[in-house]
């Protein structure tokens, strides 16, 4: 059984981002002859003199004509371990909001850095945006070993230069390795130009790195997405409950409490098309019978009574603004999207305001901007039933919408409780 | 999914039992309990297909849930059946609550209108038909002349008006990002204008499994439940779940003769022009679309094994083999989805 592993790649433009994913997906022969061709093709009317990998991903036509990514590329490949999704996403600071929607799902962040550069203020940004983001897993690339003759000394002072900025950061596990994206060193085989270094190359450690325990199996959360009731002769009484183990584990039996209600029952039976399942875990995709008939509707959320998540209407969030015709400040007023519960949303204050290069708050700033992120207090019209993102990105996560345009126009991490 | 071994199961069932007691104590349902599925022991961790297929379940039920008049595009192609089929398993036992539409060019395989119908009485849900024929016959476009003439161009705006005269507000479709460079860029909710178009450099950001489909009267959103599906995946898929597709998919004998590098069908909608031999090849379908401008492989692949096996192994994607539509320009698809195609 091969798992999922998805992931992003971030750093300054011209790092290697799209070289590295040419490589890892070229020597996992994933590259097809006609779109190598199309590449090549493309590249000598370009008039470069090797075939630019960056064209693989680089798919719209202002992204070729600019020679920059714009949007974040989907890319699939797969070894005999693992079947990867690649998120290769935009470096510049304008495109930060593609930057998160290809991050927001990643299991895995890869932050390259030119060995000769050093961090620069793009990789700090990235980095932190993979933690605000609770990214579990962040890897370090110190690219273009090859420019700097494969120096251990220059490796090492990266990873002190880095470590320290990431230390005020919350990163669970974060690995440096130094390589060449170019060359081939330490993608998929480890180089043998540094032989100084102890640690795998960058290909198994991806096929390695332990995913199994990120989800969180404790809380057991399902918002209810829709109710099924066949009302044929066969399914007569039928009335089940259609959605997405947000996470924990249900299991037949098990006595749950439905919110907003507080009405508690037991599962009845878990079915899926092809059969009754004794369990759900996160992220399975079920039906929920319940012993007792409740009024359940989209939006309520089942979980367990010794152990709910907390309702309010009062929520204090990291949000980050993405749109560029508005701006976020006290008395925006927005629809909300948490689970499967809409609701409208009113900003009482911005608290304060983060810059991310230096991570200072600051205090008297009054709105936030496009690509920028604060800590932000809302009052929604109807209860949410929510955890610390922290604790999950699934029931700790929110959308924020402008009622006049549709757009998307804000990505929120509760914090808790005002 | 294999089982496990008897041992394990039955040490797990007795301190199961234990550790239920301490769970209940604790309000939790403590992980490490053993789970069964089909029998088996379950560790809980999802296959990539189980987590693919949950994924896109919750992706159509968000969609029935969230708006007013969806409606499924069916092409017959594999990709498309594997999308009715999740859409079957979304809302089983009760029925899909919405219908399927087939932009019919006319220009189709037999054995797909076969399946189409077939499948559809199955299921018990309506088929709208938009046929590119019609809005040839009723003069709103003007068919394509000459030897190489394709309707793959008109359907577009056979596709933008059967979503119009239907009111549909969100229309399901089978693309892959896996298939195309521009594909690889949009989002699962891809937002429409009021004229069916696509602007790539102003997607709405989509974070986590928050989908937003809010959009005025006249605007419409495309939903791609498969996004994250390879061509792999989709064989892999079909064979793990018993899944029939038209037997075209599969090894034939075919009269075809080679146009551009391609190996396209003899059939009535093509004309064979000088210097193209007709000869009978063993072939199959990659992709099913128009007959005029979909070419065949060359196979032995007779069985879905066969066909994965040669998926896996094949070094040319599916629309580079497969489809004359896209080799028009380097951003032929992008243009094509602009104006609003699939
Ligand atoms: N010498 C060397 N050059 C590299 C390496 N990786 C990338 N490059 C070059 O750096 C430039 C920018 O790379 P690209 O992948 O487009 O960067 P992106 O903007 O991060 O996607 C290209 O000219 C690459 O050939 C490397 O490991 N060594
Ligand atoms: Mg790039």
């Amino acid at each position: 059984m091969s798992e999922l592993l998805r992931f992003a790649t971030a750093g300054s433009v011209d790092d290697g981002k799209s070289t590295l994913i040419g490589r890892l997906l070229f020597d996992s022969k994933s590259i097809f002859e006609d779109q190598m061709t199309s590449v090549a093709d493309a590249s000598e009317r370009m008039g470069l003199d090797a075939p630019n990998l960056a064209l693989l991903t680089d798919g719209l036509r202002a992204e070729r004509e600019q020679g920059i990514t714009i949007d974040v590329a989907y890319r699939y490949f797969a070894t005999p371990k693992r079947k990867f999704i690649i998120a290769d996403t935009p470096g510049h600071v304008q495109y930060t909001r593609n930057m998160v929607t290809g991050a927001s799902t990643a299991d895995l962040a890869i932050v390259l850095i030119d060995a000769r550069k050093g961090v620069l203020e793009q990789s700090r940004r990235h980095a932190f945006i993979a933690s605000l983001l609770r990214i579990p897993h962040l890897v370090i690339a110190v690219n273009k070993m090859d420019l700097v003759d494969y120096s251990e000394d220059r490796f090492n002072e990266i990873v002190e230069e880095f470590g320290s900025f990431a230390a005020k950061l919350d990163i669970s596990d974060l690995t440096f390795i130094p390589l060449s994206a170019l060359n081939g060193d330490n993608v998929v085989a480890r180089s043998e130009h540094m032989t100084w270094f102890e640690g795998s190359s960058l290909l198994h450690h991806l096929e390695t790195v332990h995913i199994a325990s990120d989800r969180n199996l404790i809380d057991a959360r399902f918002p209810v997405q829709c109710v099924l009731r066949p009302q044929t002769e066969e399914f007569h009484d039928y009335r089940g409950y259609a959605g997405r183990v947000a996470s924990g584990v249900f299991r037949s039996g098990d006595e749950v409490m439905v919110l907003p209600s507080g009405f508690t029952t037991k599962i009845k039976r878990i079915d899926t098309f092809d059969g009754e399942v004794d369990g759900a875990f996160a992220p399975m995709s079920v039906t929920l019978l319940l012993e007792d008939e409740i009024d359940i509707s989209r939006g309520d959320m089942i979980c367990r009574p010794q152990n709910q998540p907390t309702s309010a209407q009062d929520i204090d969030a990291m949000v980050c603004w993405l749109a560029d015709e508005t701006v976020l400040s006290a008395g925006s007023k927005l629809s909300i999207k948490h689970t499967t519960r809409t609701a409208r949303a009113i900003v009482k204050n911005l608290k304060y305001r983060l810059d991310i290069n230096s991570l200072h708050r600051d205090e008297s700033a009054e709105t936030l901007q496009l690509n920028e992120m604060g800590r932000v207090s809302i009052r929604t019209t109807l209860p949410l039933f929510f955890d610390e993102y922290r604790r999950s990105r699934e029931t700790g996560s929110f959308i924020l919408i402008d009622e006049a345009t549709n757009a998307t126009v804000g990505a929120g991490m509760i914090l808790g409780e005002t | 999914m294999g089982c496990g071994e008897t041992i394990a199961i039955f040490h797990l069932q007795c301190c199961g039992g234990v550790v239920a007691e301490l769970a209940k104590a604790c309000g939790t349902s403590l992980p490490f309990l053993p789970l069964f599925w089909n029998g088996c022991v379950v560790n809980y961790e999802l296959s990539h297909l189980k987590t693919l297929e949950s994924e896109s379940i919750h992706i159509i039920r968000e969609v029935a849930a969230e708006f007013e008049r969806p409606v499924l595009l069916f092409s017959g192609g594999k990709d498309s059946i594997v999308m009715l089929r999740l859409a079957e398993k979304a809302f089983w036992p009760a029925k899909i609550p919405f219908p399927v539409m087939h932009v019919d060019t006319g220009h189709n395989f037999e054995e797909v209108y076969e399946y189409r119908d077939r499948r559809v009485a199955e299921l018990g849900i309506k088929l709208v038909i938009a046929s590119v024929q019609d809005s040839i016959d009723s003069g709103k476009q003007v068919e394509q002349k000459g030897p190489r003439a394709s309707r793959n161009q008109l359907q577009t705006m056979t596709l933008l008006d059967g979503l119009e005269e239907h009111g549909f507000d969100a229309a399901f479709g089978g693309a892959r990002r896996d298939e195309e460079k521009a594909r690889s860029k949009e989002r699962v909710y891809s937002f429409r204008d009021e004229f069916g178009q696509w602007d790539p450099k102003n997607q709405r950001p989509e974070l986590w499994s928050l989908y937003n489909g809010r959009h005025l009267r006249g605007e419409h959103i495309r939903i791609f439940p498969l996004s994250n599906w390879t061509e792999l995946d989709i064989w892999q898929y079909i064979a793990e779940d018993g899944i029939e597709v038209p037997n075209i998919y599969y090894a034939h004998e075919r009269e075809v003769f080679e146009r551009d590098g391609m190996l396209l069908a003899v059939t009535e909608f093509v004309t064979v022009m000088d210097g193209e031999k007709p000869e009978t090849r063993t072939v199959r379908f990659r992709t099913v679309g128009d007959a005029s401008c979909t070419g065949a492989v060359e196979s032995d692949a007779r069985t879905v094994q066969q066909v994965i096996d040669e998926v896996s192994a094949t070094r040319v994607t599916e629309r580079g083999a497969t489809r004359a539509d896209d080799r028009a320009s380097e951003a032929a698809m992008e243009d094509r989805k602009r104006q609003g195609y699939f």
